[in-house]
């Protein structure tokens, strides 16, 4: 058998651009866990189904899982990680599912936040509508959604505030 | 789950893609937003040996005017095409068939082209494409051709692309206003259509297509029939699963799928104006 051809992948995540040597195969998920050791992005059903693994790409919320990490060369990747303010201060959405206790075990909830925080971006005043829409491709087996709804309706708020 | 391992290529153009896919025969696939295609690696249902990359191929993610028609990029992403003012003031139909394809996460990365070259009965899209009665344009080697959406599905899972062909742009005629409706039956908001009907009013006509009732999207030719000779939406909609041979699987029986067809057909008829 033919060894596996690796590729150097440059992968500018959370505003740092780092390099990979990986196989082509390997996933957007495995790369940010294994490679570059940031583990906060969760592997879940591992095909495209539970969005633990959501992370923004270009300000937009895609999987993880299905992405080949030597297809985002260059784009600009945020994880879990790069929430936070460097001096610790939550992001508006990490305060929100705190407030609002918007998780339980807990798995999930780096693709909620990642998922919300897209939103939020995007739309600092969503109805319940658009908020329960841009939920959708994130499954939760604990809470029953309705807290975690609401740490968006608090996300929003405090975005607003903040601008304000 | 890691897919079998593959050589990765770059394409910085459509002629270079062709290229390619010509020079690796059927080895190679193309690769564009890989939600269909990667997880189909993952379960090594598809088993390619090279994958071309066409995502960073620019100028094929246009949504343009062109007079009686709507151009789309193959590669325009179904959360552009779910937002284009374009398309919701001029088609409103695929704007809302976009919005209804999976959850954001999958309508940030999914194509219009990945989602018609794979050709799943199941899916949205195509059937909207078809019930417009649009047509794709596919470039291969010795240039392009169009190829109307009635003739473009062959088979499950099958299309009329030819190996060294890649779709480049999707047609739509121009339908405004209100005479339209898409009818998704599923049970989890990011499900796959258990049964799906599209209907549109094109040029005065309705035109009528199924989601996942046989091998590959269908036109409901009996309830257009039925309507062209003067039948409420009721009427026609009882024709709505004749001449279809719907799939088994564990969410619904060939029965219950007919059933859902004609349900699906009556409301969808109603919504778009039909009485």
């Amino acid at each position: 058998m033919n060894a596996e051809e690796s590729y150097e992948i440059r992968l500018k995540v959370n505003g740092r651009t780092q390099h990979v040597t990986a196989p082509a195969r390997r996933l957007l998920s495995d790369a940010l866990r294994g490679e570059l050791g940031l583990t906060g992005t969760h592997v879940g059903c591992e095909h495209g189904v539970c969005g633990c693994c959501t992370v923004l790409v270009d300000g937009a919320p895609v999987r993880s899982c299905l992405t080949f990490a030597v297809a985002v060369q260059d784009k600009d990747i945020r994880t879990v990680e790069g929430l936070a303010a460097g001096d610790g201060e939550l992001h508006p959405v990490q305060e929100a599912f705190k407030e609002c206790h918007g998780l339980q075990c807990g798995f999930c909830t780096p693709g909620f936040l990642m998922t919300a925080c897209a939103l939020i971006e995007q739309n600092n005043d969503p109805t319940e509508q658009e908020i329960t829409e841009a939920i959708a491709g994130n499954l939760c087996r604990c809470t029953g959604y309705q807290n975690i709804r609401a740490a968006v309706r608090r996300a929003a708020e405090i975005t607003r505030s903040d601008k304000r | 789950m890691i897919p079998a391992s593959f050589d990765y290529v770059k394409a910085s153009s459509a002629d270079e893609a062709i290229s390619l896919i010509s020079e690796h025969g059927d080895e190679a696939k193309l690769l564009a937003g890989g939600h269909s295609l990667i997880p189909m690696m993952k379960l090594r249902l598809a088993v390619p040996s090279v994958l071309v990359d066409i995502a960073g191929v620019r100028d094929l993610s246009h949504v343009e005017d062109r007079g009686d028609h709507i151009a789309i990029g193959a590669l325009a992403k179904h959360r552009s095409i779910e937002t284009s003012d374009l398309l919701i003031a001029q088609c409103p139909m695929l704007a809302h068939v976009a919005s209804k394809v999976g959850d954001p996460q999958v309508r940030h990365r999914g194509t219009i082209g990945g989602s018609l070259a794979h050709s799943d009965p199941a899916s949205d899209l195509p059937a909207a494409v078809l019930a417009l009665g649009g047509s794709l344009i596919v470039q291969g080697p010795n240039g392009q051709r169009e190829i109307a959406a009635t003739d473009f599905f062959t088979g499950y899972f099958e299309s009329a692309l030819a190996e060294d062909e890649m779709l480049t742009e999707v047609k739509v005629p121009k339908s405004p206003g209100t005479n339209w409706n898409y009818q998704k039956f599923n049970r989890r908001a990011q499900d796959w259509a258990i049964v799906g009907v599209a209907a549109a009013q094109v040029d005065g006509a309705m035109q009528v297509s199924l989601v996942n009732m046989g091998s590959t999207p269908l036109r409901a030719t009996a309830v257009e029939t039925a309507l062209a000779s003067g039948a409420s939406a009721a009427e026609a909609a009882d024709e709505a699963a004749n001449g279809t041979e719907a799939p088994t699987d564990l969410n619904a029986s060939p029965e219950y799928r007919a059933h859902l067809a004609r349900v699906l057909t009556k409301r969808a008829l109603e919504a778009s104006g039909v009485e």
